[in-house]
């Protein structure tokens, strides 16, 4: 079983997420196999990997939009599979490639998650998540008038708006123009460091994941291929 | 002009196939003159149409003699055939004859029933089952065309849908749209026909009703009570169906199945 053996990080920090086998079959393709890595509470790794080599897949597995054939994810040292799975996935929150807004204005798409659990979006929140993404006065806007780039940052301003503990993202810049794709990675990153959120962010471009994350699981085929610190991309396999 | 040669309403009616017969062929020959071949598929569908509802006549002869719960036999029977029909229309839907014989049971069974103890419906079974198997059709249809745009509805949507399970909603608020389109769909012809009464078409029901030398009047209130009981039905089992197959779209761990 090829095992992420780069994931011990310095002594005492807590394992936020484990995947122990990590498989998934469909349609009688292998997309997931046997993977196993470990990510610390705080890091960031990248899923790095050609396309079609599982990242997607991965990803969708560990918020638990799809169902592992065989192995499991431990989240926080629980099997995730014993966590209700609205609640798991307001704790691991997950951002699409693209950013699916809801018909409406930017404020609804922002309170749809907190009012998935009957919460309300406090207003003095919802300002500091648009601002934070670099939107400030677009609550009252409608959706259907945003660029390709206002829509994924309203997009993660709505995964943020859940509190999540550890953030998926499935290449956040990959549906946005060259111009919107480098604002929009140093929103990510700068949210990342200052929340200190755990993340995963599937990328198949190494320099970005050099530029976004401390450390990369390289899969190829499926299958984990090779686990280094991101300084250390260039020898990867 | 025919009844003058037939004193026999058994040779009558002949007499009457045999000239619409000669009509359709008629039309068969119009469209063969301008290119369009349709002289195999109307003789089958000409000699198949009149063999079936000849059967039923006959079957009905015996039924109608029978006790009267032999009609909730025959009823049944429409529905299990009705959703087997409806069924087919629906590929790709998971389970879809189980859903849309609780959609029709449901939705056509409960207007039946409840009309029939209310006693807008005669319980004899020379009424009901003819009145039952026109509420039962109309089911048939919403039922399909509902689960039909469900399906394409949800097959539209999945990255809407995935990233609403993703902010951790419920399946049944993710796909709340989609099912309001669904019901709306199965809904729409009945609307229309609703709408249509009286002006754009006669129904059958009180056509025949006037034909036998009925009221017209009591023949219009009672076909507006069939188009009603019909539009109830329809909307029910359409919601019925639509929620059942909602349920099966999603696995236990709310993941999206049906895509």
């Amino acid at each position: 079983m090829p095992v992420d053996e780069n994931s011990a990080g310095p002594p005492g920090r807590k394992l936020a997420l484990r995947t122990d086998g990590l498989t998934r079959v469909a349609d009688g393709r292998t997309l997931v196999d046997d993977v196993s890595i470990s990510v610390e509470t705080g890091e960031v790794v990248a899923i790095v990997g050609p396309s079609g080599s599982g990242k997607t897949s991965l990803l969708r597995l560990l918020n638990r939009l799809d169902e592992p054939t065989a192995g499991t994810v431990f989240y926080e040292g629980q099997d995730y599979r014993e966590i209700p799975p609205r609640e798991l996935r307001r704790r691991i929150g997950m951002l699409l490639q693209r950013p699916y807004l809801y018909p409406g204005t930017v404020k609804e798409n922002l309170a749809f998650g907190p009012a998935s659990h009957d919460e309300t979006l406090a207003p003095d929140v919802m300002s500091d998540l648009l601002e934070r993404v670099g939107l400030p006065d677009y609550a009252d806007r409608d959706v259907s008038r945003l660029s390709g780039g206002e829509a994924q940052r309203v997009s993660l301003a709505r995964t943020l708006a859940n509190s999540p503990d550890v953030l998926l993202l499935d290449e956040p810049t990959s549906a946005l123009d060259e111009a919107s794709q480098l604002g929009v990675e140093e929103l990510i990153c700068r949210i990342i460091n200052e929340r200190g959120l755990t993340c995963l962010v599937v990328t198949h471009d190494r320099a970005q994941a050099v530029r976004v994350a401390q450390r990369a699981v390289i899969l190829d085929e499926s299958r984990v291929v090779d686990s280094v610190p991101t300084s250390e991309i260039k020898h990867a396999r | 002009m025919l009844a003058r040669f037939f004193s026999d309403t058994l040779q009558l009616g002949v007499a009457q196939a045999v000239i619409t017969l000669v009509l359709a062929l008629a039309v068969v020959y119009v469209a063969r003159r301008r290119g369009i071949h349709l002289e195999r598929e109307s003789a089958i569908a000409l000699v198949r149409g009149f063999v079936q509802i000849v059967a039923v006549g006959s079957i009905l002869i015996f039924l109608f003699r029978g006790p009267s719960w032999v009609s909730v036999i025959v009823l049944l029977l429409m529905m299990l055939a009705a959703a087997a029909t409806a069924a087919r229309r629906a590929r790709g839907v998971p389970g879809a004859f189980v859903v849309s014989f609780y959609g029709i049971a449901g939705g056509a069974g409960l207007v039946i029933v409840l009309m029939t103890w209310l006693g807008a419906i005669d319980p004899r079974m020379a009424s009901l089952i003819p009145v039952g198997s026109m509420v039962i059709a109309s089911a048939m249809n919403s039922n399909a065309l509902a689960l039909e745009r469900f399906r394409s509805e949800i097959s539209s949507n999945v990255g809407y849908i995935e990233a609403g399970l993703a902010l951790g909603a419920a399946p049944e608020r993710v796909v709340a749209p989609y099912v309001q389109a669904a019901v709306g769909a199965g809904m729409i012809p009945r609307i229309d026909t609703l709408r249509a009464l009286g002006i754009v078409w006669i129904p059958g029901l009180m056509a025949g009703m006037v034909l036998a030398g009925g009221d017209p009047i009591y023949a219009a209130i009672y076909q507006f009570v069939v188009v009603g009981m019909i539009f109830a039905a329809s909307g029910l089992t359409s919601l019925i169906s639509t929620i059942l197959i909602r349920a099966r779209a999603f696995s236990p761990a709310e993941q999206l199945m049906l895509g």
